[in-house]
């Protein structure tokens, strides 16, 4: 039995005509410790797919098991990481990420509470900036809060939803690193949403294209196999990245022309040409 | 540097940016660049300010000339050249008992304002040696279990200004108590809102006359028997009902437009509804609130005068309405004074809340 499974999930918005299909026949096994990623193109669904698995929605059919549990509601089991940060911005990192640890170990003391919220700041290293509020913090400070807020739950499973897509290129990388570093301490099991390849590919243990919405479904795994701890630089240069990369691109790139040979309308452009406004004046 | 730190933080919290200028040009720190900004932020107001003054004391001027040409001519109508005569000669002199009634020229406000603060020493003074007088009979009165006797003289200018302060505060605090509890249900609930729309909208537009009137029916039904002045109770209690609204429907909003991003915290860490109310969704609405009760005391400053006029509460309302009724030769220019006194007040007033609702903003820019 798998650690996290989805069966034949639909989920529609909508009623009547302007119902939409957002997601059809999602069926997705994820085995416990394991990394997977989901990359998929921006408006794809992702988000949705997410919220069905944190529990935030429900599928319109279909089931969502958690450890052969049906998924209703939130739960503290699932960490979520969300796109946008989610930080309380009238709390300062440590009310953050108290707030969290308070509520999942509610019959603690509040040095406990304190304590842990600390090692978590710490694990992300926060620690100088722990009295510090969200904007006076950068995006990818935020972004670390928000790991530990995560993180200190004691989740069972991390479900990330384009954590890094706001980031500029070099602090990505060095929170692709934290956070796999995290990963590699107690292989939680791990569920990354991307729209770039090659931090799927850096991070998860399998990739799993997302067909592009409406009506938007898994395409074919790729299998990662690549040693851990991986190195950026080596990899760039490993004959199995390069081909599964390619592989994976060139199946989103197909996916990209599917969808635009779909389009049949023909536009047809006036037959103009410019003014020529230099001669004119000379 | 620490104190002129907190002055120009002060200054600039009150809106008063120029005193940092100012200060700048008197130390002589001031670069040619500050210039501009000098010329915005001081001299301009303050030239601004002349201007105001200037174009007030022309046309008083000018009205006061109207209003004597025609009460000349009327004389000499009626009465013939010689009473004509008598008034222009009258009218020349200064004598009070024949000036035109018109619009007051600024100096003749001052004047006015000087007379009002040595009022308000005469009786001061006057309250002061009643309590010394009274205090050995008092002490006695109340020994024996009586009332001791209070002043019952007639209030002074500053008097009725702490009146109307206090009058107002407790119309706002009346307000907040009812308003922003009502508004967190009514913004939580979509039944309670649609249960209170049709309420809300029909009694917003409701004017403080009206609103003056139905407190007083109920208010002196309820206290029937009483001998005690109501005008206060009455006056408070209409400036709170006329000013709430716009606190009650900044807070249903607030609490009912919180970011689904923070709703989805929330979720997520499972808080109940006790906490994620009081954790999630009141602070996430505090900019909202406090921009209503920005507006409710701005509203209830303004409505206080009309309101104390009808309930004849002693404050800044019944002086303006008894300075009218009275026509003395300088009540015009002790109403201009109220005026004044009116709105430099509400502005502290306003710039007092706007000061709160910056402390509480998370996010300075929300503070408008």
């Amino acid at each position: 039995m798998a650690y996290l499974e989805l069966n034949n999930i639909y989920k529609t918005y909508g009623q009547g005509d302007s119902e939409t299909e957002v997601l059809s026949n999602i069926n997705l096994k994820i085995e416990e410790g394991e990394f997977v990623a989901i990359v998929g193109f921006t408006g794809s669904g992702k988000t949705t797919l997410v919220n069905l698995i944190n529990g935030l929605l429900k599928p319109t059919s279909g089931e969502v098991l958690f450890k052969g549990q049906p998924v209703s509601g939130t739960s503290h089991e699932r960490g979520v990481i969300f796109q946008n940060y989610s930080l309380l911005p009238w709390l300062t990192v440590e009310q953050n990420v108290l707030m969290a640890v308070k509520e999942a170990f509610p019959k603690r003391e509040k040095a406990v509470w304190k304590r842990k919220a600390a090692h978590y700041i710490d694990m992300v290293s926060l620690t100088p900036a722990i009295n510090k509020l969200p904007k006076e913090l950068s995006g990818g400070m935020r972004q670390r809060v928000a790991v530990a807020r995560a993180l200190s739950m004691k989740p069972d499973m991390i479900i990330m939803d384009e954590p890094l897509g706001a980031l500029d290129a070099l602090t990505r990388g060095n929170l692709q690193d934290q956070i796999l570093n995290i990963w590699g301490k107690d292989k939680r099991t791990a569920l990354l949403i991307t729209n770039d390849v090659d931090e799927g590919i850096y991070m998860a243990d399998r990739i799993i294209p997302l067909r592009p919405g409406p009506n938007a479904t898994l395409g074919p795994e790729f299998k990662i196999d690549l040693d851990r701890p991986r190195d950026k630089t080596e990899m760039n240069d490993s004959e199995s990245f390069k081909k599964t990369r390619n592989a994976i691109i060139e199946y989103l790139m197909d996916i990209g022309n599917e969808r635009k040979s779909e389009a049949k309308e023909e536009f047809i452009l006036p037959d103009l040409t410019p003014k020529d406004f230099v001669n004119q004046f000379r | 540097m620490k104190a002129s730190l907190t002055l120009g933080k002060v200054s600039s919290f009150l809106g008063l940016g120029f005193f940092t200028t100012l200060k700048d040009l008197f130390t002589g720190k001031l670069e040619k660049e500050d210039f501009k900004n000098l010329l915005r932020k001081f001299i301009v107001p303050l030239a601004s300010i002349l201007l105001f003054f200037l174009l007030w004391h022309l046309g008083a001027k000018s009205l006061y000339n109207i209003e004597a040409e025609y009460k000349i001519e009327k004389a000499l109508q009626d009465q013939g050249q010689a009473a004509a005569d008598a008034l222009t000669a009258c009218i020349a002199s200064g004598e009070s008992s024949c000036q035109p009634n018109t619009l007051p020229s600024p100096s003749q406000v001052w004047d006015s304002f000087q007379s009002l603060l040595r009022d308000h020493n005469i009786i001061s003074a006057d309250k002061a040696a009643f309590v010394e007088k009274t205090a050995a009979l008092n002490a006695k009165r109340v020994a024996a279990g009586k009332d001791a006797i209070v002043y019952t003289g007639r209030p002074s200018f500053v008097d009725q200004i702490f009146r109307s302060l206090q009058t107002v505060f407790a119309g706002f605090l009346l307000a907040l108590f009812i308003a922003v509890p009502l508004g967190i249900f009514i913004g939580l609930s979509p039944t309670l809102k649609s249960a209170f729309n049709w309420f809300i909208q029909i009694f917003k537009p409701v004017s403080p006359v009206v609103w003056y009137l139905l407190v007083f029916m109920i208010v002196k039904t309820l206290l029937i028997g009483s001998t005690d002045d109501s005008s206060f109770t009455i006056s408070f209690i209409s400036v709170g009902l006329c000013s709430m609204w716009a606190t009650l429907v900044n807070t249903a909003m607030g609490v009912s437009t919180v970011d689904k991003d923070y709703i989805n915290v929330a979720k997520v860490l499972k808080l109940g509804t006790f906490q994620k109310i009081f954790k999630v969704v009141l602070p996430s609405s505090l900019p909202l609130i406090f921009t209503g009760l920005k507006i409710t005391l701005s509203v209830a400053w303004m409505v206080l005068i009309a309101i104390e006029l009808l309930a004849q509460s002693p404050g800044l309302g019944l002086f303006v309405w008894e300075e009218f009724q009275n026509g003395a030769n300088d009540s015009n220019a002790k109403i201009i004074v109220a005026m004044f006194v009116i709105g430099i007040i509400g502005f502290l007033l306003d710039r007092l809340m706007l000061t709160i609702q910056n402390w509480v903003s998370f996010d300075k820019q929300d503070a408008i």
